[in-house]
């Protein structure tokens, strides 16, 4: 388990016996609140035949008439305004983000830090107002208009941090080699930048896709609008189921982009993206008596023992450390 | 401009309506978010699964889909709010941001050192003690910076309230284009302003927050 198991012990038969008393209490507790919201629903008629709406819904409708409401017009909408606006929000902030590190203009490379604090401190239903009331665009270009200017600033942040992030070398390496600093950017620092921040640019597109439902404020038909109108045509009574499948519909498609996201970052660290891949050995064969003057002496191998590229070495430190059983085969390794 | 000038008494009330409804929303986030946070680190099992379970839903429920939610279909179950505006905004907007309140603190307890806890538990401390001499005062640290985005983002959510009946920038903002069309421009950099008044100094914060905790460590 992670680190919340080390703020507590393996319990006891004290603890053993506390914990179930406190499971069964707590469950009771929860179990009680359910029952009472069931209760109160119940007596207030909520589970009456208004749920038919979502198979056979009354006013002439079939269930086909609901869902192509909800899942076409309503979700396809969110759907839509959140496919044009994230490539357009992750290609503006990227060039941003390069801009800011790529250029040695100080006047452009401060502006774009200007323009990116800017768009990050606006509301994205004021950046919507100011497309639809003051520039007059359609519903969809001022969903789209808001979701792009604030999600690019923060994919801009994003990318900054992620080539702040990088070891100095990369960089210096690529100056050394005589790439300018705009080559260094686009082709050492911004692939491992991406790379490392993958995670967080998808928890954005999340972000994104949770923002297009501002755009019910402003008018924009998307999957609420949708509800709100199916609920203004079948009447109070039906708002209740309306309202939980669309709410399950959302929840469902950003738990699984969260999801990807997750799984992402987990691969990413089960392999190994901050580990440099192991050093082909380059050496004879066998054990070589020293490294050097007051170095920890070779196992085997060219490289075993070296500070530097002994990653065989150190990587068996790090599995000894979990299995000490193994520990004075790489122990030596340098830390 | 002189839009502007001649309703800034306007606007002000509107700014001051953002910066109620988010010190209420805040505060109220703050405490149920540090509650959720024990919650899911603690050797309770079903108050674990009650925070997981909040947090996941909550924190992919759209904000909008909560201020409907709370407005409009809580009543079926009997529950009226006595006036729309600030109280059901604040509610909306706390419960929505206390689940990322949560994360945050749950990611500064991550933070602490392994050693820590290990070496509170080996002199004997229990999981409160632990929790709240060793781990907690640390993780404090580390999360004042993304608690302070919370806020930085609690307060642009504010907006939102606009589409449900709550007057304060943003729909001061929209009241004020529709009435002087010409001037649509200047009202939203003026109204911008406002925002950025608030946002921008709470962001040079958390980055002199963050800035001293790395080099306390």
């Amino acid at each position: 388990m992670s680190t919340s198991s080390v703020l507590y012990d393996a319990p006891g038969p004290r603890a053993k016996r506390l914990d179930k008393i406190l499971n069964v209490t707590f469950s009771a507790v929860f179990l009680g609140a359910i029952a009472l919201g069931i209760y109160a629903a119940n007596s207030r008629g909520v589970f009456d035949d208004r749920w038919s709406v979502l198979w056979s819904p009354p006013k002439g409708q079939t269930a086909a008439d609901v869902w192509y409401s909800l899942l076409v017009r309503g979700l396809g909408a969110t759907l839509l305004a959140a496919a044009i606006a994230a490539p357009i929000a992750l290609i503006l902030g990227g060039f941003l983000a390069i801009v800011r590190r790529g250029l040695t203009s100080r006047v452009l490379a401060s502006s774009a830090t200007v323009l990116t604090e800017l768009f990050r401190g606006l509301p994205v239903l004021l950046l919507m107002f100011l497309a639809k009331l003051v520039f007059g665009w359609s519903f969809l270009a001022s969903v789209v208009f808001g979701l792009v200017i604030y999600n690019l600033a923060v994919v801009a942040e994003i990318l900054r941090a992620g080539l702040a992030a990088l070891p100095s070398g990369q960089r210096e390496a690529g100056l050394s080699i005589g790439l300018s600093t705009m080559r260094t950017t686009l082709s050492i620092e911004l692939p491992q930048a991406i790379r490392i921040m993958l995670p967080a640019l998808i928890s954005q597109i999340v972000v994104l896709l949770k923002d297009t439902s501002i755009g019910y404020i402003i008018g924009y038909e998307e999957l609420l609008r949708t509800i709100k109108l199916n609920h203004a045509y079948f009447g109070d009574r039906f708002l209740l189921p309306l309202f939980l499948a669309g709410a399950t519909i959302y929840i469902l498609i950003n738990i699984s982009v969260s999801r990807l996201a997750t799984y992402i970052e987990r691969r990413l660290r089960e392999r190994g993206s901050g580990q440099p891949p192991l050093p082909m050995e380059l050496g004879p064969e066998g054990p070589i008596p020293q490294s050097g003057i007051g170095g920890p002496a070779r196992t085997e191998g060219a490289h075993a023992g070296d500070p530097l590229f002994g990653h065989r070495q150190h990587l068996e430190g790090e599995s000894a450390r979990a299995t000490p059983t193994k520990k004075k085969h790489g122990g030596d390794a340098p830390e | 401009m002189q839009t502007l000038i001649d309703n800034f008494g306007l606007i002000w009330d509107g700014f001051l309506a953002t910066l109620t409804v988010a010190a209420i929303a805040g505060a109220f986030a703050l405490v149920w978010g540090a509650v959720l946070a024990a919650f899911r680190v603690s050797p309770v099992g079903p108050l674990r699964t009650f925070g997981t379970l909040y947090v996941e839903i909550v924190r992919n429920t759209p904000l909008t889909l909560m201020f409907f939610f709370l407005i409009f279909v809580i009543p079926s179950f009997g529950i009226v709010f006595p006036e729309l505006g600030l109280w059901p905004s604040a509610v909306a907007l706390g419960l929505y941001t206390s689940s990322f309140v949560c994360e945050s603190l749950r990611s500064g307890i991550n933070s602490v050192g392994l050693g820590q806890a290990e070496a509170a538990r080996s002199i004997g401390f229990t999981f409160s003690q632990t929790l709240g001499n060793i781990v907690l005062p640390q993780a404090w640290r580390t999360a004042i910076p993304p608690l302070i985005s919370v806020l930085i983002a609690l307060t642009k959510n504010t907006s939102v309230a606009a589409g449900f009946a709550y007057t304060e920038l943003t729909a001061t903002s929209q009241k004020l284009i529709n009435a002087f069309p010409a001037d649509g421009l200047f009202t939203f950099f003026g109204i911008g302003l406002f925002y950025l008044a608030i946002t921008v100094p709470l962001g040079i914060l958390a980055g002199q927050i963050e800035k001293r905790v790395v080099f306390a460590r």
